[in-house]
């Protein structure tokens, strides 16, 4: 920061110098010797008539700069003219740089570099950004104007406001003019200027500006201007905090939707039921593993149809995970019913032997699965980053909770199983039977636990030890949400996931996460019965 | 009446479940020495009464005071057994894995705390009137059976001496005789008249003839308050009553 | 008063218990001591530490079962207060290293050394005295499970929910020891002692001494649980396992006395983490994983939950089984234990010692009516 502060200052105090020597002569005078000018003298030469370029203010320069920034500017030893070379087999393929007009070839020893360092480098794009302000493209002119704004060279200044004065495209202008108060908070300037400069700042209201004003509220500047600059680092400030807390909220909404994921299926085995399933992650990891196959499949046999694959892992993962849930339900957890904790016990004995299973098959190493396009990248919405993948987690968990509560409250499968869940005999009694009710439930559960592998397949490593990093945190949500009641899941998981992610910057990931465990830990001794908890005679026996 | 003088008084107190008002501004006052049935239809709030009185239900509103004094609304469920209000379970419960002995051990009034329990060894007080109640409850050839191996008359007994042995001021008795044969019953209504006079008792039974077997003040609750009070003879003639649970 | 509190417990099976911890108490010693090494009948160090590492989750086994067998709460964070009592005693080891350490500081430990601190944190003081170690070892897990004992019985947080909170609350402590700034060694705990009560911790004469320690650890805790069964308050706290409200109907402050069970309970699962470090020689944080404490209640599970001398021959009996698979059959250790756990609560509900009543109950004619279903009500659950 320091040392491009320095640089800015020394190119300013250069600038002005040139600026005093050539200004008049330059506008006026054909742009061929500043161009063949760029070929002497050296770094010190090149960097003098690149200035006087740039202050020509002819977006005709703009090629030549461009091949000197790209190293194709020559001089040609035979009569010292500078040309644009580029390689054309053996030899070079020789232009003029202004009008482009063909030179014919060149052997390579006929032809020197103009060199380029890095002071030059930098000259060279502020000069660029400074021509191309004239540009009848609006996007060239609004990059152009954002170049400035980064380079605040004080040579562009009289080019911006040239440009200002004939920007008619709103947006452009806004750039153009946050550039040129950078350019003057930069270079200091009278004090209506600076004031002026502050407010358009405060307007643009990111960390450039944050830092621009902030150095000008420290800077000798007069009273008025820094106490306009530090008002403006406050209202800036508290701008950027908000979309920071708003970026804070999208990541609580992410993580939230991954563990409302997780816990929607524990919200039926456990809440509908009450079956305590600890082997419920290791569905998760089944519905992850599932995708992982899927997806070998796909790139074995249509790699091209490879974007679908996680389409058809839906399904897959939903009906494999059921399956082993189904098995589950048959073969151990319907001997234990209204035995809790011994199928709590029963239960972690499975999902001991499910990880060992999965281990000895596909090894204990993490397997890569891959995102399809549409999941890959993130775009930006005021000061929010958000990626495409975490989008359609959350997307996927609000359809897969709205699917399951519809589910339940209109079909006759949801109907069969509030019966049986509210009054077992009754419901044996009309005909309903209990037995494949449950275990159609306790595959429902399990089902849906393998769709949210799928999903976590896409932002965690798929191992073996997948569901165990999920299962203490989808117990938390659903008794934090309240037993036996959805909406309290929905708002359990969001909030423990908001609660989360705006604990991490103060106390860390680590220390977060304790903080939440020990918060739930105290609030289930408040409410025993969760933030929903159904009240009356029915729940105290 | 003054609230000093009564061991119990109910004055509009008020539960809700739900928005379902399972109680609704109940007033009811019971004096030392008292026996009084309560009888009503199922959903009348005569559980829910025997909950907020000791303690298992916060009433929503209204006041609850044991002799005049002692607010019961702030109170826990073991303080406010402790200050002397004993209560008898509709489904009898008693402790399965324990000996009746042990039962009626654990009754017993005693020190209740950790401490006092840990170090607790019966003396001869305390065997003479386990003995005693065993007597009374016609279960001392039975003291050493598991109470769950019990029948289910016989564990109504066993409650029943384990709130006499707890020497409560005040016993709650929630329908003492159901499952129990004609004999037991009237045996049943000798022993609580027997206990009355001593202690007061509230008892709550649908067994008509064992109500008249007291032969005590009736209080008959509907929607959670009281509909009629006074002798059965009263309150059967009572037409609401007739209308809302004796039927015609 | 406190010879009949020990003699009150006193019945054939504890007779049995106790006299196989006196022969170990003393054949142990003499096979390993005074039998020359090239009789059969010799033991090794080796064996003799394994033997002590076994007795050691068996004190944690019984300690657990003083509350799940007899109060009908299922910690599924007992091994969190056997890992705090593992950490007082492997703190005390850590300050008797002195300047032996590899950085050859005389006061902070190596890892201390290693993150650039210059003094010792305040709760590492006194830990070089023995005395103070010990009273940690009780206090620690004791003023923990009280804190949150007071908190969670007083909410009546019961059955299930319990069992969840006590997961968290073990897999919080996970979290946390596993950060290097709590300075208690991070990822890699602590080890590298080197001698306790000036003793050399590797030299044999010290290991048959720390196993003997430990058996009559386990001997004291034997006595004093069933000791506190066989009084009325064991009474109390059974009745309260099976109907807590009806408890609470006849005066008792159920809480208090689920308190005190839970609190000696943590106590004695302190003393035998301190046993077991200087024995295994290292104490790590995932002692804290709630894998661990699931795996104590498997022992107590196949023993027999609520007979104490059940939990202490089913922590013997999967310890063995799990140093003979993870030796010769690793990949298969894991099923073998899920199957275990499976099995148990299916055919089995009353482990290895109620597997004679078990088969009694089977006969002809005495079947019992023992219904389940779903979102039914347990014996664990039942409240007034």
């Amino acid at each position: 920061m320091r040392r491009a502060l320095r640089w800015f200052m020394a190119c300013w105090l250069m600038a002005v110098c040139v600026v005093a020597a050539t200004s008049t002569a330059a506008l006026a005078a054909d742009l061929r010797p500043l161009v063949q000018a760029l070929g002497t003298g050296g770094y010190a030469g090149t960097e003098k008539a690149l200035a006087q370029l740039s202050e020509a203010g002819d977006p005709a320069a703009v090629p030549v700069i461009e091949a000197l920034q790209a190293g194709d500017l020559y001089v040609r030893k035979a009569d010292g003219a500078v040309v644009v070379a580029r390689k054309a087999g053996a030899d070079f393929a020789l232009t003029d740089p202004l009008s482009g007009a063909d030179l014919g070839p060149a052997a390579s020893g006929a032809v020197d570099k103009v060199k380029v360092n890095n002071a030059l480098r930098r000259a060279i794009s502020a000069s660029l950004g400074a021509l191309t302000l004239m540009s009848p493209d609006a996007a060239v002119r609004r990059s152009a104007a954002d170049a400035v704004f980064k380079s605040r060279d004080a040579s562009a200044l009289d080019t911006l406001n040239a440009a200002l004065a004939k920007e008619t495209d709103s947006g452009v202008r806004r750039a153009m003019e946050q550039a040129r108060a950078a350019v003057i908070l930069t270079a200091g300037a009278s004090d209506p200027d600076t004031q002026a400069a502050v407010a358009t700042l405060a307007g643009r209201g990111d960390r450039d500006a944050l830092a621009l004003l902030t150095m000008v509220a420290a800077s000798g500047a007069s009273d008025a201007a820094k106490s306009a600059a530090a008002a403006a680092v406050a209202s800036v400030e508290q701008k950027l905090a908000f979309w920071a807390a708003l970026q804070n909220l999208w990541y609580g909404l992410s993580l939230g939707s991954v563990l409302l994921l997780a816990a929607i299926g524990l919200a039926v085995t456990f809440g509908v039921m009450g079956v305590i399933n600890m082997a419920h992650g290791e569905m998760v990891m089944i519905g992850a593993y599932t995708t992982f196959l899927v997806q070998e499949l796909f790139r074995a046999h249509a790699p091209g149809l490879f974007d679908l694959s996680i389409l058809v892992a839906l399904p897959a993962a939903f009906l494999v995970a059921g399956g082993v849930g189904i098995a589950i339900e048959r073969s151990v957890i319907r001997w234990l019913y209204g035995r809790p904790l011994e199928t709590l016990l029963a239960t972690w004995g499975l999902s001991l032997a499910l990880q060992q299973a999965v281990r000895s098959i596909f090894g204990p190493s993490n397997r890569e699965v891959g995102a399809p396009s549409w999941m890959s990248g993130a775009f930006e919405l005021g000061g929010l980053t958000i990626t495409y993948g975490r989008l359609w987690i959350v997307i996927f968990a609000f359809a897969v909770f709205a699917t399951l509560l519809v589910a339940l409250k209109r079909t006759w499968f949801g109907l069969s199983i509030r019966a049986v869940t509210q009054n077992r005999p009754m419901a044996n009694a009309m005909g309903i039977r209990t037995a494949r009710v449950d275990a159609l439930t306790f595959g429902l559960g399990s089902g849906i636990a393998g769709l949210a592998g799928v999903a976590l397949s896409q932002i965690d490593n798929v191992s073996p030890n997948l569901g165990q990093g999920y299962i203490i945190d989808s117990f938390m949500v659903v008794v934090f949400g309240g037993v036996g009641n959805l909406w309290g899941t929905l708002v359990g998981a969001l909030t423990l996931g908001t609660l989360n992610k705006f604990l991490e910057p103060y106390a860390g990931a680590v220390l977060g996460k304790i903080l939440v465990l020990i918060f739930i830990i105290l609030f289930i001794q408040r409410r025993p019965r969760g933030l929903f908890a159904l009240k009356g005679r029915a729940v105290e026996a | 009446m003054s609230a000093e003088d009564t061991l119990l008084y109910l004055d509009g107190v008020s539960v809700s479940f739900d928005g379902f008002r399972a109680l609704n501004n109940l007033s009811l006052v019971m004096m030392p020495g008292e026996m009084r049935a309560i009888i009503g239809p199922n959903g009348a709030g005569k559980t829910t009464m025997m909950d907020v009185i000791t303690g298992k239900t916060r009433p929503d509103h209204g006041t609850i005071l044991f002799e005049g004094a002692t607010d019961l609304t702030r109170l826990r469920e073991a303080s406010i057994a402790n200050l002397g209000i004993g209560r008898k379970f509709q489904r009898p419960t008693v402790f399965e894995p324990h000996t009746v002995w042990d039962n009626l051990e654990l009754a017993l009034k005693a020190p209740r705390r950790p401490l006092k329990t840990l170090t607790y060894a019966i003396g001869r007080d305390d065997k003479a009137r386990i003995e005693e109640i065993l007597e009374i409850t016609r279960l001392s050839p039975k003291r050493d059976r598991l109470a769950g191996s019990l029948s289910h008359g016989e564990k109504q007994w066993l409650e029943i001496g384990m709130l006499l042995a707890q020497e409560p001021k005040l016993l709650l008795v929630d329908e003492p005789v159901a499952g129990m044969t004609d004999a037991e019953t009237e045996q049943t209504a000798e022993l609580l008249c027997g206990i009355a006079g001593k202690h007061s008792v509230i008892v709550v039974e649908h067994d008509m003839s064992f109500v008249r077997a007291l032969g005590v003040k009736v209080t008959v609750l509907a929607e959670g308050s009281v509909l009629a009070e006074g002798s059965l003879d009263a309150v059967s003639a009572n037409s609401q009553v007739i209308d809302t649970y004796l039927g015609r | 008063m406190l010879t009949r509190f020990f003699l009150m417990g006193l019945d054939r099976k504890a007779g049995v218990v106790l006299t196989i911890l006196a022969l170990l108490a003393v054949l142990v010693p003499v096979m390993t001591l005074l039998v020359p090494a090239d009789s059969p009948f010799h033991m090794s160090v080796f064996t003799v530490s394994l033997l002590g590492k076994y007795l050691c989750f068996a004190l944690l086994a019984l300690a657990l079962d003083l509350v799940w067998g007899y109060v009908g709460i299922l910690s599924l964070g007992h091994a969190a207060f056997f890992a705090l009592g593992g950490y007082a005693m492997g703190m005390y080891l850590m300050r008797q290293i002195g300047p032996r350490g590899v950085y050859g500081n005389p006061v902070l430990p190596d890892f201390m050394v290693f993150l650039n601190w210059t003094e010792l944190p305040w709760y590492w003081l006194g830990f070089d005295q023995f005395w103070f170690a010990a009273l940690m070892v009780l206090a620690v897990p004791g003023a923990l499970a009280f804190a949150f004992g007071w908190f969670a019985f007083r909410s009546r947080v019961t059955g299930v929910y319990l069992s969840i909170i006590t997961q968290a609350l073990t897999f919080a402590l996970l979290l946390a020891f596993f950060r290097n700034d709590m300075g208690f060694g991070g990822n890699n705990g602590l080890t590298d002692f080197k001698e306790i009560l000036g003793a050399d911790i590797q030299a044999p004469g010290t290991r048959v001494g720390l196993f003997v320690a430990t058996v009559v650890a386990l001997a004291l805790s034997y006595m004093i649980a069933s000791g506190i069964i066989a009084s009325k308050l064991g009474k109390v706290l059974v009745a309260v396992r099976d109907t807590e409200g009806r408890v609470r109907f006849l005066g008792y402050d159920t809480e208090s006395y689920k308190l005190f069970a839970w609190t000696l309970s943590a106590c004695m699962a302190g003393v035998a983490g301190a046993l077991y470090v200087p024995q295994v020689g290292i104490i790590n944080p995932s002692e804290f994983a709630p894998a661990s404490s699931i795996e104590a209640v498997i022992w107590v599970a196949v023993g027999g939950r609520g007979t104490l001398a059940g939990a202490i021959l089913g922590a013997v009996l999967v310890n063995f089984g799990k140093s003979y698979f993870t030796g010769a059959l690793p990949e298969l250790w894991l099923f073998a234990l899920g199957g275990l756990f499976v099995a148990v609560t299916l055919f089995l509900p009353k482990g290895l010692l109620g597997l004679g009543a078990q088969l009694a109950a089977k006969l002809p004619g005495n079947r019992a009516g023992n219904k389940s279903v779903p979102g039914g009500k347990t014996a664990d659950q039942k409240g007034m």
